[in-house]
């Protein structure tokens, strides 16, 4: 079985958003899918009324695609997961966290103002992070 | 006026789970709020690549240990969609139990700790007492008070038998008289008024084109439910959504509260349809395809997006919880605000990073 989707690119996603959500949708969230080593899709679902409209979108992975936070201020937490998980960049996102939504202290420390000492194993600390 | 950065959280008094939020304030007004996820992230919805497709029940059902039936119900039933298992009708009715046995426990969990944000302690105490009569009857119904493991592929695995039926309903005879004595306080102590109308407004429009979801979104007037799709045994029994229109911190709270009263009449209802005595069907064969699926969690619509390919190991499984998708109305209406309101309006979302931190 396979859901209803409309397909769409990444040339048309923007129009199409801001057709759904002049038609009164709103948008419950974005799916990405890994298909194969170069490739994945992207699936954009709405609602109105508890009935589901899927948008589906193919692009390279590591590619770049317009972002739809600009439209749907929503979008922007989803665009960034999936930007950190997929390496997907989102043109224009109103709020860029530029792959660090997940906040790991390894990728960036300088974010964490609390964990400003290094732990060791045995219990004693071993040096300033930051 | 100078502007400054107060961070709240990752770890706060009124925040049992880490979120961060950058609050930029001017004098005691905030202006601007950053969130800041990922403390805990737990990249759950990547095992479904290591863990075949029945494993990934037990895998769902912690994403959320308050939630966790709810988890695995929508999951199961996606599995089922795509297998086209039809599930006995016993089974969902006790799907549907205790399913809201798990709403009324997370909402008076919720309802306690709102209170406690406030400093109502004795509220608080109030209310967790009355969640143990709920937990009891998880464990003494599932053999577990959290995470009850009852959802399989194709029905349930466990049973309720004429004693623990007549238990449950004198046990929830007694919870309703308990909560209807709580009622006036928390609905109309001047305390909780005080701290909780006219505070954290977010508007029917602005909660639909924000993407709220759950208690957050009908507190705002929009009486949507996932409930309403008629899955589990909702087919058969009476649902209205419960809404309010003033969309403040109190018509959030007193959403919570209406369901959890509901939420005895839906167990009720149930309970009385449980009829047949089978409880699975025979699975034959592997998930293949595509499917989304929804339910109602207790902070609002959860949506599992799956995809198999024939295999035991499923492709994807991409998991939408409630609380991810009411972090963008929280950084919405945050702005505004006194710095003191921050707690109450952070927990009137009652967010659930757990679920968040799939």
């Amino acid at each position: 079985m396979s859901i209803e989707t409309t397909p769409v690119t990444p040339a048309q996603i923007v129009a199409e958003v801001t057709k759904l959500k002049a038609d009164g949708y709103r948008l419950v969230t974005m799916s990405s899918v890994e298909i194969d080593a170069e490739n994945m899709e992207i699936l954009y679902h709405f609602d109105k009324d508890l009935k589901l409209v899927n948008l589906r979108m193919s692009l390279k992975k590591g590619g770049s695609v317009p972002s739809i936070s600009g439209v749907l201020f929503t979008a922007f937490l989803v665009e960034n997961e999936i930007c950190d998980q997929f390496g997907v960049s989102f043109e224009g996102l109103v709020l860029d966290y530029q792959g660090r939504l997940l906040n790991d202290c390894t990728q960036t420390p300088q974010s964490s103002p609390f964990c400003r000492l290094l732990v060791k194993s045995s219990g004693t600390v071993a040096k300033e992070v930051l | 006026m100078a502007r400054t950065v107060i961070p709240f959280g990752p770890q706060h008094p009124v925040l049992p789970e880490p979120i961060h939020l950058s609050l930029v304030v001017e004098d005691e007004k905030v202006v601007e709020a950053l969130p800041t996820l990922g403390y805990v992230h737990r990249g759950l919805e990547l095992l479904a690549c290591k863990r075949d497709y029945n494993q990934m029940i037990q895998i769902v059902e912690r994403v959320c240990g308050i939630c966790s039936m709810i988890h695995s119900l929508c999951y199961c039933q996606g599995i089922e969609e795509m297998m086209g298992l039809e599930v006995p009708r016993r089974a969902r009715m006790l799907r549907t139990v205790w399913s809201e046995l798990h709403r009324m426990h997370s909402h008076l969990l919720w309802l306690g700790l709102f209170a406690d944000s406030f400093g109502f302690e004795a509220l608080f105490m109030q209310l967790w007492k009355i969640r143990e009569r709920i937990m009891d009857l998880n464990e003494a119904t599932t053999g577990n008070r959290v995470i009850v493991s009852v959802n399989v592929v194709g029905g349930v695995r466990a049973d309720l038998d004429e004693g623990q039926i007549r238990w449950i309903k004198d046990t929830l005879v007694e919870v309703e008289a308990d909560l209807k004595k709580l009622q006036s306080t928390i609905m109309n102590d001047s305390t909780v008024c005080r701290r909780t109308k006219g505070i954290g407004v977010l508007t029917k429009q602005a909660a639909y084109e924000l993407g709220a979801a759950g208690p957050m979104l009908r507190g705002s007037g929009v009486a949507q439910d996932m409930r309403q799709l008629k899955y589990a045994g909702f087919d058969e029994i009476a649902f209205e959504p419960i809404s309010e229109p003033d969309g403040d911190c109190w018509a959030r709270s007193t959403v919570r509260w209406r369901e959890t009263l509901q939420s005895i009449d839906l167990v009720r209802q149930a309970l009385d349809r449980l009829d047949g005595t089978d409880l699975t069907v025979k699975v034959k064969g592997k998930p293949e395809g595509e499917v989304i699926t929804r339910v109602e969690q207790p902070r609002g619509e959860c949506l599992y997006y799956i995809k198999g390919n024939g295999d035991k190991f499923l492709e994807r499984v991409r998991i939408r919880t409630p609380t991810f998708a009411n972090i963008p109305p929280l950084a919405a209406i945050l702005p505004g605000l006194d710095f003191a309101d921050v707690p109450v309006v952070v927990l009137s979302i009652d967010p659930c990073i757990s679920c968040t931190e799939r």
